[in-house]
């Protein structure tokens, strides 16, 4: 069965971007692609998806409006991206990927109104798309009922596992465990401040991040912990707390404009992060939300992710480098464009292993599922609809990259409901 | 004669717009649509409950409350809460550390159900509470601010204030109601499975009705001598209460149906959509639905219909077609709108559509025009004159 996923070994993607034009690339691989005639539609296609000899459809939902529509704009552009390059290595299943692209319009009633519409009338195949828990959450009976396939890109916090979802981000314990472990043994950080937008992500994080410290890491210990409502300016009350309370570390969940009120705040109050006294730890900054930030702002702080766009490898670079040529060279890539990446790849691989583009079939083929091209390196499939990830800290520079400082040794298991931390 | 013409329940003329709107919603949409359009359609008539309310309040009452969020969100929540309770057994939840209990209140580390989600289990107290909780809170907010004489801009900015509120508590207590993720996975009513296309479907008629019977109510209600007093009082409030009218009180009441409606309109967006969540209570939804009232005419019940089903298509085949330039074509339509039809659709058909057809007929009657048919037309629209003209001031 294994044959099947080979076409997407390491160096095709990188190869094929490297060769540039879709016309060089499919001479190129022509004979190792595989050939829609081996496949007829009507075996690989039972349930009537819309699968033609020629083309498969899949669905693209992402916020292209809205207050998310900043966020997710990354995530649909590395989706174009990676089918642009699926296509030019002759498809899936010998069959070009078509997609229908609709907007979420920042509105969880939307989403699931346009999940519906990709499910039930344009009958596709896959979905890529989503990116904030309540989207994902609005979407998810939909997706249940009408047996679809979504790959969804964003770090997210756990306590779900759905048949009909391939998480292609971390969960909420691939992005904590390992950081809060690095910043104790490196950096010597006995205590912890913990404060977050006031909403499930960061609050769940939080929790976890919590219950490792206590329990997990000797003589460690949480000095306070606060949330503040989304959109929230004025951070100057705990920040007086926190120069009272004088922790190692600030373990910020701050989301979205907020940031730039509390990066700003914080400097100005005289907490530098590059001092690091204290030092700042984030799950929530990636090199999209700097650019909105500011560069000076953030410089000094840490981010624990599982991607960032300076990472050196060859996977990486190819990647870069044809994310800037597609959509402009002031482009940043943050930890969640890259998990969107990967999506289509994840599928297309899942789908010749299955040797069928049908739901029930992909999703049987999907645990075991390697990915060796991945940006971020290699990934695979958990049998719970997890990726394995590394989990990597970054240091903030003033231009907006991270330098990578600490990766884990192995990549990280999923485990999207971590005993000992409910 | 003219009395028993301004008393009458409808007119003949009002009885063929009525049916015309009947015929659409019960017999033209469910033929035309298939099963996923149909319920889109149920989704954007659930909107049209509020708009109706808002036609009362707005253009007959001369109240502008930007904050009818708040009471679709209330009816919604109720109907959600019940769902949510159903869908939350034991089995269902084993996975959690607390099972039973929905499953947000499970991440947010609460340990036993709160004591006020608790009458909830029950069917009948959330099909009362879907109505009474609205109307509680427009009653409280009615007293409040009519007994005090606030109207007007004042008390469009508060209500707008409290449909903030009211968002950030949602979010804020996300323990008790979800959060921003808001109620979400609700599976079924009673053991009956909401979720599939016959379900749909009979809900859509169901929702359908619902909506005639508040149409109707608030026909009724423009009709009586209520009505009038509502349009004297948004043009001349102080000529009323000198004439002897609490007008504080005939405020609060009408405020008070029109949250009744939204309750009602929730709880059907909650059963048709399958969730419910804070987006669909803030600011922007609030003002959502007045542009709803407003594309459709908001001096006609039945324009509000048209105008919320017009603007939902519009928003969702837009959408569709130009997923990155949609909101432009949606913002332009709105000014156009506003610009050369204030009176929304409906002014648009009494305006313009109207007088040419009746025209076309007269021309017909060869010579024998009664006289008497111009007249109704006129003295029909001459109580909404002041109003365009007070709005356009």
């Amino acid at each position: 069965m294994t044959d099947f996923s080979k076409p997407t070994m390491p160096g095709m993607s990188r190869r094929a971007v490297l060769a540039g034009g879709a016309a060089l690339t499919a001479s190129l691989f022509a004979p190792r692609g595989l050939r829609a005639q081996d496949f007829p539609t009507a075996a690989v296609n039972t349930t009537g998806l819309a699968v033609t000899d020629s083309t498969v459809t899949i669905g693209i939902l992402h916020s292209v409006t809205g207050t998310m529509a900043i966020s997710e704009t990354g995530s649909v552009q590395a989706e174009k991206l990676a089918i642009e390059q699926i296509n030019a290595m002759g498809g899936v299943l010998g069959r070009k990927i078509q997609f229908i692209q609709e907007d979420g319009a920042s509105d969880w009633p939307t989403f699931a109104e346009k999940a519906r519409k990709l499910l039930v009338n344009d009958k596709v195949a896959s979905v890529m798309g989503c990116w904030t828990s309540a989207s994902r959450k609005a979407v998810l009976p939909v997706f249940e009922q009408h047996n679809g396939m979504l790959y969804y890109p964003t770090f997210y916090e756990g306590l779900e596992q759905s048949p009909n979802v391939i998480y292609t981000g971390q969960e909420a314990t691939q992005q904590i465990i390992a950081g809060l472990d690095w910043v104790n043994q490196t950096k010597g950080a006995k205590s912890f401040y913990l404060l977050g937008s006031d909403y499930i992500w960061p609050r769940t994080s939080n929790k976890i991040a919590r219950k490792h410290i206590e329990n997990f890491m000797e003589g460690c210990e949480v000095v306070g912990e606060e949330y503040y409502p989304l959109g929230h300016t004025q951070f100057n009350s705990v920040i007086n707390k926190i120069k009272l309370r004088k922790p190692d570390v600030i373990y910020a969940i701050v989301v979205g404009g907020s940031n730039v009120a509390f990066y700003k705040q914080l400097k100005a109050a005289g907490i530098d992060p590059t001092k690091e006294s204290p030092i700042v730890l984030t799950i929530s900054v990636t090199e999209d939300e700097i650019r909105g930030i500011g560069g000076e702002n953030v410089e000094g702080s840490y981010a624990c992710m599982k991607y960032f766009q300076s990472l050196d490898n060859p996977n990486n670079i190819a990647f870069v480098d044809a994310f800037k040529k597609m959509w402009g060279a002031d482009m940043v890539i943050g930890d969640v464009t890259q998990a969107a990446y990967l999506g289509p790849w994840l599928w297309k691989a899942a789908v010749e292993k299955a040797g069928s583009f049908d739901i029930d079939k992909v999703r049987e083929a999907s645990p075991g599922i390697e990915l060796p091209t991945a940006p971020e390196g290699y990934v695979k499939i958990h049998e719970n609809h997890h990726l394995w990830s590394k989990t990597r800290v970054g240091r903030a520079r003033a231009d907006g990259q991270y330098d990578v400082v600490f990766e884990t040794a192995d990549l990280v298991e999923p485990d999207p409901f971590p005993e000992g931390y409910q | 004669m003219q009395s028993d013409r301004k008393t009458r329940f409808l007119t003949r003329e009002e009885a063929i717009y009525f049916g015309l709107l009947a015929a659409v919603i019960f017999l033209i949409l469910p033929m035309a649509l298939d099963s996923f359009r149909l319920n889109l359609f149920g989704k954007y008539l659930s909107y049209a409950f509020v708009a109706i309310g808002l036609v009362l309040c707005w253009g007959a009452g001369g109240i502008l409350s930007l904050g009818q969020g708040v009471f679709f969100g209330l009816g919604g929540y109720a109907m959600a809460m019940f769902l949510k309770l159903e869908a939350s057994t034991p089995e269902a939840t084993a996975i959690q550390s607390t099972p039973g209990i929905p499953d947000f209140m499970d991440w947010n580390q609460v340990t036993a159900l709160p004591w006020w989600w608790e009458p909830f289990n029950s069917l009948a107290f959330t099909l009362v509470a879907v109505v009474a909780v609205p109307v509680a809170f427009a009653f409280i907010i009615g007293v409040a601010m009519f007994r005090r004489r606030v109207g007007g801009v004042y008390f469009a900015i508060i209500t707008q204030a409290i449909a903030a509120i009211l968002t950030i508590l949602i979010i804020g207590q996300q323990g008790f109601t979800g959060g921003v993720n808001g109620i979400t996975d609700l599976r079924t009513l009673k053991g009956w499975d909401i979720r599939s296309d016959e379900a749909k479907e009979i809900l859509y008629f169901v929702n359908a009705g619902l909506l005639f019977a508040c149409l109707f109510a608030a026909q009724y209600v423009r009709r009586s001598k209520l009505g009038r007093l509502l349009i004297a009082m948004r043009d001349q409030e102080d000529r009323v209460r000198f004439s002897g009218y609490d007008v504080a009180s005939f405020k609060v009441f009408v405020f008070c149906l029109g949250a009744a409606f939204a309750g009602i309109g929730g709880a059907m967006f909650t059963l048709q959509v399958g969730f419910m969540s804070p987006t669909l209570v803030g600011i922007v939804p609030s003002i959502e639905m007045v542009i709803f009232a407003a594309v459709g005419g908001r001096l006609s019940i039945l324009g509000a219909v048209y105008g919320t089903l017009l603007v939902n298509w519009a928003k969702t085949t837009l959408s569709e077609s130009f997923p990155e330039l949609w909101l432009l074509g949606l913002g332009a339509l709105f000014i156009a709108v506003v610009m050369f039809f204030p009176n929304g659709l409906a002014g648009l058909w009494s305006e313009q559509v109207r007088p040419r057809l009746r025209k076309l007929f007269a021309g017909r009657g060869a010579g024998a025009t009664p006289p008497a048919a111009p007249v109704p037309a006129n003295s029909a629209s001459a109580p909404d004159r002041p109003a365009a003209k007070a709005a356009a001031e």
